[in-house]
């Protein structure tokens, strides 16, 4: 059978799994989920009556507006050296963003990862270097793990400005929230690589929404949406996994133990969605110093978005990209206002890239 | 961001401190140092998944196979990927 028809077999599926259902939306969490979503065409898959909405789960589109001024702060500091995962320095803070400081500069620099701004350090040991350690709990572990490094090593000039984020206490958020009605979620792959199935219980049990796990690939995809459909259309609120082999039932206790050991978990601002209790990691008080905030006495202010951008509502669901007054005109991947529109796996840059045309003469996505 | 690829280890060096343990991990031909202090449990042949220079997860061969599958489509020019017809407006 080739792939379309394989497809179109599930797309029926689909369909026939929320028939008589008027509406059903389900939140794909996972920003890489978005973009293989929008690259392969599944929505125009998906029956009329199925909403898919794309969730927070792009690590750059919620790193709090604070955060970014708090890192341009940083790397405004004489001899001091930011280092950053690449799609952080176009996000734009109150004043600019990283990019327009380095073309004035500053010395910052794009990592792949935390082990790298390590490394850094040690080459350059009459310069500070903070990381700026953004990301989910796929990231996260990484970061606990290179503080842990630069402790062993005994490396003095290397500190990171803390903003990982929690993706359980986001969704349950939005549930609380409860504006947008979410029928269930397609949960990120490789986020639960580290949490594990179990993570999701809670959204089952306390919540009463269905949770499937599901891989990258379009067919991946597709099999994790069918099977989250049937379980909301059978009402049953369960957690499945249909990325076994990759993810497991207890996910990656080593990981998460080396996480527990160098942070907290600390009640932290999104962006544009407001502060949500336990729901990001600071540094356990045993891993204070390495806090570049308090390292270099920089205080974390408020966030004042940009007028006008809905990036906020936009990754609860609440509005979509074109309903944004500067989607496509003030606001394009090449000049983005908000934080949606600047990393390629942003909901607004990916309508943006997939259904600019579409969205222009106000069609269905 | 939160994509992780997969890559087979080719060898690994021991280390002092206890997550100081790196491999060499081959990722399509390519070579590259990755930090094992996630995955304690892995060794030589074993296929990891690989997150922002460190191995999250030990795998096996096939599903190691299945991601790099997407990958490929994923970084391949548009017209040659899609599983389904584009959306129509
Ligand atoms: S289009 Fe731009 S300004 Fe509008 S919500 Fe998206 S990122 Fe914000």
């Amino acid at each position: 059978m080739s792939r379309a028809t394989q497809a179109n077999l599930m797309a029926a599926q689909i369909a026939e799994a929320v028939k008589g259902r008027d509406r059903v939306q389900v939140m794909e969490v996972c920003g890489t989920h978005t973009v293989s979503i929008f690259r392969n065409g599944i929505r125009s898959l998906l029956p009329r009556n199925v909403r898919l909405i794309s969730g927070p789960g792009c690590p750059v589109c919620v790193t709090a507006q604070r955060h970014i001024d708090a890192a341009i702060e940083l790397a405004s500091r004489e001899g001091l050296v930011v280092a950053t995962y690449g799609d952080m320095i176009r996000v734009p803070g109150r004043l600019g963003s990283l990019e327009t400081l380095r073309a004035r500069g500053a010395d910052i620099r794009v990592v792949n990862s935390a082990r790298t701004a390590l490394q850094l350090a040690q080459r350059n040991a009459n310069r500070q270097v903070v990381f700026l350690a953004v990301g989910f709990e796929t990231t996260a572990p990484a970061t606990a793990a290179t503080i842990l490094e630069a402790e062993q090593l005994g490396i003095e000039n290397f500190s990171v400005l803390a903003s990982h984020k929690l993706v359980v206490p986001a969704m349950t958020a939005l549930l609380d929230d409860g504006d947008v009605p979410l029928d269930g979620f397609l949960c990120p792959g490789h986020v639960s690589v580290i949490i594990g199935v179990r993570a999701y219980d809670p959204i089952a049990t306390r919540y009463g929404k269905a949770c499937v796990i599901a891989g990258f690939e379009p067919q991946a995809i597709l099999v994790g949406l069918l099977r989250l459909l049937q379980l909301v259309g059978q009402g049953r609120a369960a957690v499945e996994n249909a990325y076994a082999g990759v993810v497991r039932e207890d996910g990656n206790p080593a990981a998460r133990r080396l996480m527990e050991r160098v942070f907290v978990t600390c009640d932290a601002p999104w962006r544009a969605l407001g502060v949500i209790p336990a729901s990001g990691l600071a540094l356990a008080p045993a891993y204070e110093r390495f806090d570049a905030a308090k390292r270099f006495d920089i205080e974390i202010g408020e966030d004042r978005d940009p007028p006008g951008c809905r990036c906020g509502e936009v990754i609860q669901g609440k509005v979509e990209p074109r309903e944004c007054g500067l989607f496509g005109s003030d606001c394009t991947p090449v000049h983005p206002v908000g934080p949606c529109m600047v990393s390629s796996e942003g909901t607004c840059a990916a309508w943006f890239k997939y259904h600019w045309p579409t969205a222009q003469r106000g069609g269905r996505a | 961001m939160c994509l992780a690829v997969p890559g087979k280890v080719i060898s690994v060096s021991a280390s002092e401190s206890e997550t100081g343990r790196t491999a060499v991990v081959d990722l399509q031909g390519n070579r590259v140092e990755t930090s094992l202090a996630l995955t304690p449990e892995a060794g030589e042949g074993d296929w990891v998944l690989m997150h922002a220079g460190f191995a999250i997860e030990v795998i096996d061969e096939d599903h190691a196979r299945e991601i790099w599958q997407y990958l490929n489509e994923a970084m391949a020019p548009e017209s040659s990927a899609p599983a389904a017809q584009q959306d129509q407006p």
